[in-house]
């Protein structure tokens, strides 16, 4: 029954999983990359203000889809409920080929060194994992560089006396400067803080025989109508299917992670197109689903020999679900600043990222991106009511004249705030459906209300007339910066990977997206993300040679 | 009707999630305009709603569709939300009744906006708030008549983009590949 056998299976196409499978197969490893939502191209590029990534009201543009996934949130009052995807606390990244990098921002931060030495530099936080990297930026920053020139950003540091050292610089300039930039950019300077172009994984000049991003006011959340933005979709995947050597399988939804008498991976099962049982033995199994997922088909492989799930022998797995809490500040200005010019983001500052008295860590502060309609309306003042005359007026008179500022707070790990598998709800094809508890850590929020008192202090700077906050969220982070669930360490009771992303038990299962983050940095992860795909797949090439995978 | 042990899992499943909303619907709306409403239960909508965005120098929400939004939307996406419209339209009828003997659609704009204050408050009492209180059915509204108003006009609301006008969005509103020259592009 079983397919040929391959070298090498990575389950899931986003991020971390297309960089794998591209390397992998260029090192002459046979791959079957299984990704369970569909291809999307450009030409599929629906520009829907309720039905994509960032406004899901109306189901999620690109995967998944409300009929046959589920998920259980339970939440501070032990209250549990079956969620949908479409839904906010579902947590939602993307299913579908380039996973979320089909439809995201694209922010390409880096991360700072301190970043991945948080427990030394601030030391132990009550009640959070708080915990070094067992690598740090310098074994990144090789694999950095190669995520910048080979997926391709653009952007401009110079103008940021913060940034980790780096050798090259970006191959893309920075969009010329939008409205919005234009305002921020000397208020910044007159605070004494220190603007600059934030890196973006989008196409300013053509590059990689794409063309150059047209300024559309439809990007977060959205496909790129002309292939400006990078993700692996149209650009590592496609170099791993010229090779030859690596078969894309679309639609496949990875049931479980099999595994021999000896405690080694020899494939995985997945429900194809058709809903049909296939096996696909491999020698190798990567797994690159993101946080959640990740540690649900980790959960779901349990067996004789691990009775609590794949890298579950001593309760790591799952645990430390963290994301990024969004803090931020509106600011009304007595003038249009509106400029409709697309992706909005611009202008960002990293002043705030460390050496805050009293706290631990940051966070980045950029400008937004550009909001719809439908999006604005619930971004109002506290005070203001949230219907009638006034909130009319309030959409008419603000919607052209604001500009928001926002931060993504690093968050402090939380030992409880987890995925586990629930016991009685099923998916589609019958399989255990992640369960999501806990909240993020109030330090968190502290961090996050400092990021928004900075953002409101620069928009009065810039001349708003008014401002009012965005206030940070407690309850369980997650979503499209999940991460943290199969941490990385030296120590195996501690930890569910090593530094090379492999599973401590199984030596021949690796884990490759934002779930062995120990801790998510206060930018947004994904160049972080390719950067360990790079580094681990240069590891894994590197076994491979010696053999040690064969069985 | 099969017995396996993955079918009784999605029973389940169907059950918590959907709320048996399929149950309850029927075809009580014989006759109506509507797809999900009654006739009468759209008039009641469109109240709430126009007072919720009302016309000023701008249209509002009826003119906008935003009851045909929210109809339409119910037969797909919203689905599951079937069952809470028919409830809530219910009560909204019995809190007016009770504050001001009247059917919401005939009460005045002010009577109409403290009956909703009211849901937007919660603790409003009644039968059809047993097991959904106001204040979740009146953000449950307040947000779907957002969308109609504020939404892509594809989806059946926004007729004429009129919000989209109103804010002063730039026409066309999709900008699309017909404004941007590829050839010009791909040369480097």
């Amino acid at each position: 029954m079983a397919l040929r056998h391959v070298n090498a299976v990575v389950v899931g196409a986003g991020a971390g999983g297309g960089i794998v499978a591209k390397e992998l197969a260029e090192a002459g490893l046979s791959v079957v990359l299984l990704e369970r939502g569909k291809w999307y191209t450009a030409f599929d590029c629906r520009k829907d203000d309720l039905r994509n990534q960032r406004t899901s009201v109306l189901g999620c543009g690109f995967g998944p889809d409300d009929e046959r996934y589920r998920r259980v949130f339970v939440d501070a009052q032990g209250n549990e409920r079956v969620v949908l995807p479409s839904e906010g606390v579902y947590g939602n990244n993307a299913a579908c080929v380039g996973g979320g990098t089909a439809s995201y921002g694209a922010m390409a931060w880096r991360f700072m060194e301190k970043d991945f030495r948080m427990r030394s530099t601030y030391g132990a936080v009550e009640g959070s994992t708080l915990e070094d990297w067992p690598i740090g930026y310098e074994d990144l920053e090789p694999f950095y560089e190669k995520a910048e020139w080979e997926i391709g950003v653009s952007g401009d540091y110079t103008g940021n006396p913060f940034h980790a050292p780096r050798k090259k610089p970006l191959p893309m300039p920075p969009l010329p400067p939008s409205r919005e930039h234009e305002i921020l950019k000397p208020a910044a300077s007159r605070l004494g803080l220190h603007p600059f172009d934030i890196p973006m994984l989008r196409n300013t000049v053509p590059y990689n025989g794409r063309p150059a991003c047209m300024r559309c006011r439809w990007c977060v959340g959205f496909a790129c109508e002309v292939d400006a933005k990078n993700g692996t979709q149209n650009t590592v995947i496609p170099k791993a299917l010229a090779t030859g050597n690596c078969e894309l399988r679309a639609q496949c939804v990875t049931k479980e992670i099999l595994t021999d008498g000896r405690g080694r991976a020899t494939g995985v099962a997945y429900f194809d197109s058709q809903d049909e049982l296939q096996v696909q033995p491999a020698d190798l199994v990567v797994v690159s689903c993101a946080a959640t997922e990740t540690a649900r088909l980790l959960l779901n492989s349990s067996s004789r020999l691990f009775p609590q799930g794949l890298g579950n022998r001593y309760d790591w797995l799952g645990r430390n679900l963290q994301g990024h809490c969004y803090a931020g500040t509106y600011g009304l200005f007595d003038y249009d600043v509106y400029d409709d010019l697309g992706p909005g983001a611009s202008i960002a500052i990293s002043d705030f990222n460390h050496g805050n008295p009293g706290l631990v860590g940051g966070g980045v502060l950029c400008n937004e991106f550009i909001r719809l309609p439908y999006q604005f309306s619930s971004m109002i003042p506290p005070t203001l009511p949230r219907w009638g005359k006034a909130h009319k007026d309030f959409m008419r008179q603000v919607y052209r004249r604001c500009i928001s500022v926002m931060g993504p707070a690093q968050e402090m790990p939380v030992f409880e705030a987890r995925v586990q598998v629930d016991p009685r709800v099923k998916d589609h094809w019958g399989m255990p459906v992640a369960r999501l508890s806990g909240s993020n850590h109030p330090h968190t929020v502290e961090v996050a209300k400092f990021l928004a008192s900075k953002a409101e202090a620069w928009l009065k700077e810039a001349g708003a007339v008014a401002t009012w906050p965005k206030p940070p969220r407690v309850g369980l982070s997650g979503g499209q910066h999940q991460a943290g669930t199969c941490r990385m360490g030296n120590d195996p009771k501690t930890s569910v990977v090593s530094r090379y992303c492999q599973v401590h038990d199984v030596d021949n299962l690796f884990v490759v997206d934002g779930s062995v983050h120990v801790t998510n940095g206060g930018f947004n992860p994904v160049l972080t993300i390719m950067a360990i795909a790079y580094y681990a797949s240069a590891h894994m090439v590197e076994a491979w040679k010696g053999t040690r995978f064969r069985s | 009707m099969r017995h396996s042990g993955r079918i009784t899992r999605r029973k389940f499943i169907q059950v918590t999630t959907a709320a048996a909303a399929g149950s309850v619907v029927g075809c009580t709306n014989k006759g109506s305009p509507w797809r999900f409403f009654t006739l009468q239960e759209g008039w009641t909508v469109a109240a709430i709603c126009e007072r919720l965005i009302p016309a000023d120098q701008d249209p509002g929400a009826t003119e906008a569709g935003v009851v045909n939004f929210i109809d339409l939307q119910l037969m797909g996406p919203y689905k599951r939300y079937r069952s809470n419209y028919r409830r809530g339209i219910q009560g909204v009828e019995q809190a007016s009744l009770q504050k001001f003997g009247r059917a919401f659609t005939q009460l005045s704009p002010e009577s109409q906006d403290e009956v909703l204050k009211e849901l937007e408050q919660g603790g409003v009492a009644g039968e059809a708030w047993k097991d959904l209180s106001s204040k979740d059915f009146f953000t449950l509204i307040l947000g779907h008549t957002m969308q109609g108003f504020y939404g892509d006009p594809r989806h059946g609301g926004n007729r004429g983009r009129v919000s989209w006008k109103m804010l002063g969005l730039p026409y066309p509103p999709i900008r699309g590949r017909l404004h941007y020259d590829l050839t010009k592009a791909e040369k480097s």
